[in-house]
């Protein structure tokens, strides 16, 4: 026990004091990672052995990352992007194979060794790319979603890979491990429910286990979520989520199928559900240090006396790949009409080996497909490959964007394009008329309430709208704050109200907040709290049925709208005194001050009506004053005077 | 001392404005010249008559730009005229703020040219039409500018007429400002746009 302890501060303790440095040096937190990765490990020796097994572990992260990734992707998006992901994914694939593949068996290298070199070698790294773009905001971008797309059929075309490579067994291999081959299987014992089966049952199994994640996606999740949420305990939500996810790995590995792809699909499935937000947020901190454990291991796993023995060869096969894999990225970028700059970032962003590469190369280990030692360099390659691909997007930032922003000084192509976006807090019956006259209109925007049921009638409404919490920052955050312009505050309970006021202000103060006040007091709290629009939820109701009153009293319709018109605008005028009162006044209640300025409001609004006949240039009696009588006459004159 | 032009827009679409929006965005580069976008600020029709009134006051030329509805000006212009050119402070006893200030529309309208006229089906020309404006300035004591007017404006940006237009706009706001109109000349004449070419010769 002690031992994992001391294990497990060394690893935080090195993530803690490297991430944040890295970070304040303007790198990336993956390199912040990699770098304190070769710290605790080649260079101090902190850890050693250890590394390859929590490696497994922390691939667990990748995971994650692909059911966060599925999560943002509904199906139909999904759909949209088939072409580019066969087309650019296929071909970057296939091509990038071949190509290495031909390199080997120019230099006289087994046909099945360099095959199997080429699709190791032709994946990218998934965790470090879309962990960089999403930290640079770029997963939006054109050259973001290519880069996107590629990853994403590399995630799948694994599944394949794994399939085909023990076909590709070297004879002389074989024959030589194969007693020490088999100890291994057994000894790693991997617990599969699908071997020794049938090729036909086993299709039926793995179709099985497919579907039973989407249905399950469809119709389980939203009842165990409902259930989970009215017990009000957030940890239970967060074991929730943790067990759908792990729950999917699980199966997943048990029918021979890659975990990533099968929460990938839930997150897909999840995509529309309303505890999407709820969901990300329980499970993002999981991949956040998963992620960097995996980064971690990378960074402990360079073998530094492979490479100082072999450093010309290592360095050699490093530039060598990520020129290949950068030259045919640019081409297919190129021809699939992705622009110059957003080009560039597909190009260098998927110019590196990946984790799965690591995978798929020890798998190849333990099949006899490829020889020890030529495994050992291959794991440098991808190590070091990875360890640059932060260099590339520092290249890419400092180097290529300036370039191109400079010479195309309109350059519009890869905007956001989920801008202009709107969250709602609470969607009683406030917000939901906000809401829908937004949504009316073609404006996205993001509906958050607590009310697990309010939520489930809307959305029998066919109205978009999220279960969590508002007032809790880290859901705001993966409800996409920050590309937010507008936040609209309709939430119920008013002390929250002021504090989601506060905290948006502070933290996001570019978004401007429009608030509902219930009344007076609750409006001068949430202009202190620095919203810019309030309004009082009764205020204009009540104004519309009291200038029906004056209707139905005998008041001309026009002029009964007139003066409610009056009405409004001498309130405007004395909002601002009144608000510095009750700032000014202690006890935020009736201090003898607020008394009289509301009096004193009073006697205005009466002067504005009309009421008191002294003063003639009330607000109603001025609009349409027709000229004092007579004056025809006096004009006439004038003109007579002229002639 | 160079004049200063105050330009009330009134345009209620302008989602679909081709040729107004981009006159508003030239006049605002104008140095000297105030626009106010009228359905902007009074979306409810409510129009401040103290704020409208001391506007006029600190401007020495006031605009009305807007298309045509109905050969007149959009409903929100008139309700400003209603209500802002009130007895006492436009006219009549005591009403002598806006004396010698000069008033001018620039105007688009869907008809062509042709239209505008006697023999054309809407048998009037453009200056003749906006006789209720030029009587208003007169009553006022405001000297009346003939309107700057475009002509077949639905079709005026796929025509290639808007940048010369939008250009020629600019220096006559340019001329206005510094004092380079010929009144008498202008006076006469029933569009702006005829007597551009006169006056920016003899600017130059």
């Amino acid at each position: 026990m002690t031992g994992y302890f001391i294990q497990a501060f060394i690893y935080l303790c090195a993530a803690v004091i490297a991430v944040p440095l890295a970070k304040r040096l303007g790198l990336r937190s993956v390199l912040g990672y990699l770098i304190a990765g070769v710290i605790i490990g080649p260079v101090v020796g902190l850890v050693g052995e250890e590394t390859q097994t929590l490696q497994h572990f922390a691939e667990f992260g990748v995971v994650m990352m692909l059911f966060l990734v599925g999560l943002e992707l509904e199906p139909r998006m999904l759909w949209s992007m088939r072409n580019r992901l066969l087309g650019l994914g296929g071909l970057q694939v296939g091509l990038t194979t071949a190509a290495i593949m031909a390199l080997g068996l120019l230099l006289g290298v087994d046909w099945r060794i360099a095959l199997t070199v080429g699709m190791i070698l032709a994946l990218s790294s998934t965790a470090i790319v879309l962990q960089t773009l999403n930290e640079k905001g770029l997963s939006k971008t054109e050259g973001g979603r290519g880069a996107f797309s590629v990853l994403l059929f590399q995630d799948i075309i694994v599944i394949p890979m794994l399939a085909l490579i023990p076909l590709l067994e070297l004879p002389a291999l074989a024959q030589a491990a194969s007693t020490a081959a088999n100890q291994a299987a057994e000894s790693h014992g991997h617990l599969n429910l699908v071997a020794g089966l049938p090729n036909w049952i086993y299709a039926i199994v793995v179709l099985g286990a497919i579907a039973s994640v989407i249905l399950g996606g469809i119709y389980l999740s939203r009842p165990l979520f409902r259930f989970v949420a009215q017990s009000g305990l957030r940890e239970v939500f967060t074991a929730a989520a943790l067990m759908l996810v792990i729950g999917i790995a699980a199966l997943m590995s048990l029918v021979g199928l890659s975990p990533a792809l099968g929460t990938f699909l839930a997150g897909v499935v999840l995509a529309n559900s309303e505890f999407r937000h709820e969901l990300e947020t329980n499970i993002e901190p999981f991949k956040g240090l998963l992620l960097g454990l995996f980064f971690i291991t990378v960074g402990a796993g360079i073998d530094f006396q492979v490479l100082a023995q072999d450093w010309a060869l290592v360095a050699a096969i490093v530039a060598a790949v990520i020129l290949i894999k950068a030259a045919i990225v640019y081409l297919l970028a190129r021809s699939f009409g992705i622009g110059s700059s957003d080009r560039w970032l597909v190009t260098l962003g998927l110019a590196q080996a990946g984790e799965f590469g690591f995978v798929l190369l020890s798998f190849s280990l333990q099949n006899n497909v490829i020889p020890a030692d030529i495994a050992q360099l291959l794991a440098l390659v991808v190590a070091i490959s990875m360890f640059l691909t932060p260099a590339l997007f520092i290249f890419f930032d400092k180097v290529l964007v300036p370039r191109f922003a400079a010479s195309e000084p309109q350059r519009q192509a890869d905007v956001v394009d989920d801008e202009g976006r709107v969250l709602i807090a609470g969607i009683g019956r406030f917000g939901q008329i906000v809401n829908r006259l937004l949504v009316a209109n073609g404006i996205k925007t993001v509906v958050l309430d607590h009310d697990a049921k309010q939520v489930d009638n809307l959305r029998q409404l066919e109205i978009k709208s999220y279960f969590g919490d508002a007032t809790r920052p880290d859901l705001l955050e993966t409800a996409g704050i920050e590309d937010a312009d507008l936040f609209v505050i309709a939430i119920d309970d008013r002390e929250r109200a002021v504090e989601l006021a506060t905290f948006i202000e502070q933290r996001y103060p570019h978004i401007t907040v429009l608030a509902r006040a219930f009344d007076q007091i609750h409006y001068y709290q949430l202009k202190q709290a620095g919203a810019e629009l309030i309004i009082k939820e009764t205020y204009h109701a009540a104004l519309n049925l009291g200038c029906e009153a004056l209707t139905r009293l005998g008041f001309h319709p026009f002029r009964a709208e007139q003066l409610k018109t009056a009405f409004i605008a001498t309130e405007n005028e004395t909002v601002e005194a009144m608000y510095q009162n009750w700032v000014s006044s202690t006890d935020s209640g009736m201090s003898p001050g607020y008394r009289e300025l509301f009096m004193q409001q009073e006697a205005a609004i009466r002067a504005a009506m009309g009421v008191d006949r002294s003063d003639r240039h009330s607000n109603s009696e001025r609009s349409w004053n027709p000229p004092p009588k007579g004056y025809a006459e006096e004009l006439a004159e004038i003109d007579d005077g002229q002639d | 001392m160079s004049a200063r032009i105050l330009i009330l827009f009134a345009h209620p679409s302008q989602h679909r404005s081709e040729v107004n929006l981009p006159l508003v965005e030239a006049s605002n580069a104008v140095e000297g010249v105030s626009v106010v976008d009228l359905y902007a600020e009074y979306p409810d029709y409510c129009i401040d008559i103290e704020r409208e009134q001391q506007r006029l006051r600190a401007h020495d030329i006031v605009v009305f730009m807007f298309p045509l509805y109905w050969y007149s000006t959009p409903s929100i212009l008139k309700e400003w005229q209603d209500l802002v050119l009130e007895y006492g402070f436009a006219y009549g006893q005591d009403g002598r703020e806006l004396q010698g200030k000069r008033l001018l529309c620039a105007l688009t309208a869907g008809g062509s040219e042709h239209a505008y006229r006697a023999s054309g089906y809407n048998h009037y020309s453009i200056r003749e039409l906006l006789r209720p404006i030029e009587q208003t300035a007169t009553l006022c004591g405001m000297v009346y500018l003939p309107p700057y007017a475009l002509f077949g404006s639905r079709t005026a940006l796929e025509d290639g007429k808007v940048v010369e237009h939008v250009e020629r706009w600019r220096q006559i706001l340019d001329c206005l400002r510094d004092d380079r109109i010929d009144i008498d000349l202008a006076a006469r004449a029933g569009k702006l746009n005829e007597c551009l070419a006169p006056l920016v010769d003899t600017a130059q």
